[in-house]
């Protein structure tokens, strides 16, 4: 009986311990990455994790998670996993934050890992797009979306409202910001609504670089070290707007939220990705345009979108590798479906027409190739989050009827200076 | 004679009182624990975080002793924060107890439905924080609900969010809708507490009603005002959802109080260190008002004379 006892534990302990060997080998040579997205989008999801399987055909051991994080609050959350030690391997960067983490180090080097990946050729993407992500000659996250801001105009509204479209603006040359104002104005008075800065919502001034860059303004010196809020190019841009919205009615007032893709909008300003919004259902004759030109000539604007891996991660070399697997040429061109690309070698309208349905050859040359080689991204700065929300609570006194905008604007110079200077 | 039988023999180790005690503990241990793990500790942690400037990204954590401290001092913001917070909590708990002690005293009638009102005004006190708050988002836009009644009957009602004054009104209002049901019913309990003797023999006596409620409801049920006092001022210095959700701390800085102001710091800035100083503040100012409140009971409180 004892002897019997004896050996069946004997017998199961060595299966435990067979099977716990096993584990311990398994898991040494198992890598699973993580990567955190702010796209919840299941055709995204579905090409990355194709993109993913497609990396094990030569690192059999190595799966990618994708994890999608809350857009709204992408970077808190972000920053909270790397606070509480739970950093994911591999993450998104808006460019807005882009500064903080390539200055910080909490990024890995990429440049000499992607040039002794064969055929990954760097060079192929464009300076102007990977200088945010740049520091001191090194590479510290791939810029896998470039995607110009563009004006989406839907006829309809236009022309019921009895405003010249952009496309008739665009035939006469007269496609110019005060002529833009002029026909959101008329759609404005009609009772709907003239023009959209998507987004923005009188909270996210960064995306007025859409509008004010036509009037050469920035938001601090090319150093970042002083305000040019107080500058005249500021100060008219931000005069124009403001009599935008509250003496034209071309714009919403804050506290108004609307909707262009809804169809009851004469025009919006926001990134070509967002033409996937457009209505199936009761589509409207809709356009796609460049930004008019300002005072300080013709200009584009682009938004971007970094990918980088976490220089204290434990799989970094691996995490590193896929990210070059990622955006080597033959993925980028899958990653160019939703992600306008900054790879010279696909910025061309045979390849963006073949991922871009939707839009007719004219936009993807005028918009989208033009758009990506030419534009400036929106503005960053080291510390972002604070100075956003300091210039915010500022602007917040702008956003009112009777505002004095030259007072307003020195206001928000006199607190965010410190800031800038730091 | 044998040494066996010593005169005093070794008492057992589990006397009563010990075993009494060992009970005690371990009845009280799930709650201990609890305390221990989620309330002491993390306190002992943010007060340790916040003697440090934590830079998340850069993974640097250093000792900068009283440097954070120094900052709160200096800090251009923290009067505006301040103010702010105390205009929020003294709004809240005006109003609050004000609206619930009235809706007692009417729902304390023993009258046909009167159980349908209270369930009514206690229900949102159920609802969840957040889709209770976005719904007010939606009423108080500028387009809103609120301006479109106001339309209705002629009135161009301002923008409830944007404006400095109604922003505040507007959070202070939506906050008090939503908890005053809780007062209400702690109200109600104490009220009907109440001997109606008492009232008997007032009015007997030939006193008014303001009066009876003067001399007689206010002091029966001041230990009910007292708890009620510290649970609403204590729960307003933590208000968080409805300022993220309605106001994001605008417009400038008029709605950023305290709790949003360190949330601000820690998670959206990444300061983490001057984050936990100003919970640190935080902790102390509601440790000192409550303290304050416990102190006076002896003259407000009727029982404890």
């Amino acid at each position: 009986m004892t002897k019997h006892l004896l050996k069946t534990t004997a017998a199961s302990a060595g299966i435990i311990l067979g099977l716990a060997a096993a584990g311990t080998a398994w898991a040494q040579d198992a890598v699973n990455l993580r990567m955190t997205i702010w796209s919840a989008n299941e055709a995204h999801l579905a090409m990355f994790n194709e993109i993913a399987e497609g990396f094990k055909t030569t690192h059999p051991n190595v799966s990618v998670t994708f994890e999608p994080l809350p857009f709204d609050s992408y970077t808190t959350t972000l920053t909270t996993q790397i606070a509480g030690g739970n950093p994911p391997d591999l993450a998104w960067i808006l460019e807005t934050t882009a500064a903080d983490f390539v200055n910080s180090g909490a990024l890995a080097p990429l440049t000499d890992a992607f040039a002794a990946t064969e055929g990954y050729d760097l060079a192929d993407v464009s300076e102007k797009a990977t200088a945010l992500w740049t520091k001191d000659g090194q590479l510290y996250a791939y810029p896998f979306s470039t995607s110009p801001f563009a004006i989406f105009a839907n006829n309809d509204v236009l022309k019921a409202a009895g405003a010249k479209t952009p496309a008739e603006l665009i035939a006469a040359g007269e496609w110019t910001w005060d002529n833009a104002f002029a026909s959101a104005a008329t759609v404005g008075q009609s009772g709907k609504t003239g023009l959209v800065v998507r987004d923005f919502k009188f909270q996210t001034w960064q995306n007025l670089a859409s509008i004010w860059n036509g009037w050469g303004a920035t938001p601090w010196s090319a150093d970042g070290k002083t305000c040019t809020f107080t500058e005249p190019a500021m100060v008219d841009a931000l005069t124009a707007i403001h009599k935008a919205v509250f003496t034209d009615k071309a714009m919403p007032g804050p506290g108004e939220d609307i909707d262009f893709f809804a169809g009851e909008t004469g025009m919006t300003i926001t990134q070509i990705s967002r033409a996937s919004l457009l209505p199936k259902e009761n589509p409207f004759d809709w356009d796609l345009v460049p930004l008019p030109a300002g005072p300080a000539g013709e200009y584009s604007v682009v938004g971007q979108a970094g990918v980088g891996a976490f220089a204290k991660g434990a799989n970094k070399d691996v995490a590193v590798e896929f990210l070059g697997y990622m955006t080597n040429a033959e993925n980028s061109k899958k990653l160019a479906q939703f992600f306008p690309p900054a790879r010279a070698s696909l910025l061309n309208a045979e390849t963006l027409a073949s991922t871009n349905p939707l839009l007719s050859p004219e936009q993807i040359e005028t918009v989208v190739i033009a758009g990506i080689a030419n534009g400036t991204v929106l503005p960053g700065h080291t510390n972002f989050a604070q100075i956003q929300q300091t210039i915010r609570a500022g602007l917040d006194a702008l956003w009112v009827p009777e505002a004095d905008v030259a007072a307003v604007l020195a206001n928000v110079c006199s607190s965010v200076s410190p800031l800038l200077a730091r | 004679m044998s040494a066996s039988a010593s005169p005093n023999p070794k008492p057992p180790f589990w006397t009563i009182a010990r075993r009494d005690a060992a009970a005690g503990y371990v009845f009280i241990a799930p709650q201990l624990i609890g305390i221990i793990t989620f309330v002491l500790v993390p306190l002992g942690l943010v007060f340790w975080y916040s003697l440090h400037e934590w830079n998340v990204l850069a993974a640097s954590f250093n000792f900068v002793g009283a440097a954070n401290y120094q900052m709160l001092l200096a800090d251009p913001n923290l009067p505006q924060v301040l103010v702010a917070s105390a205009i929020f909590s003294a709004g809240l708990v005006i109003l609050n107890m004000t609206l619930a002690l009235l809706l007692a005293v009417l729902l304390d009638q023993k009258l046909k439905g009167m159980v349908v009102f209270r369930t009514l005004f206690f229900s949102p006190v159920v609802v969840s924080l957040v889709a209770w708050t976005i719904v007010w988002s939606f009423l108080l836009q500028n387009n809103g609900g609120i301006n479109g009644m106001l339309a209705m009957i002629g009135v161009e009602g301002p923008n409830w969010l944007r404006t400095p004054t109604t922003a505040m009104i507007s959070v202070v209002v939506v906050q008090v809708f939503k908890n005053v049901g809780l007062n209400m019913i702690l109200f109600l309990a104490a009220l009907q507490g109440v001997p109606k003797e008492l009232y008997e023999a007032a009015r007997v006596d030939g006193a008014s009603g303001f009066k009876q409620f003067r001399r007689i409801t206010l002091p029966m049920i001041s230990p009910t005002i007292l708890l009620t006092s510290i649970i609403t001022i204590v729960g307003s210095l933590q208000v968080f959802a409805q300022i993220a959700v309605l106001t994001q701390g605008g417009p400038g800085m008029t709605t950023t109080v305290l709790v949003y102001y360190l949330y601000q710091q820690a998670f959206q800035f990444h300061f983490f260190g001057y984050g936990s100083t100003l919970s640190i503040l935080l902790f102390v100012i509601v440790a000192l008002l409550t303290f304050a409140q416990w102190q006076l009971r002896k003259r407000i409180v009727f029982y404890e004379n």
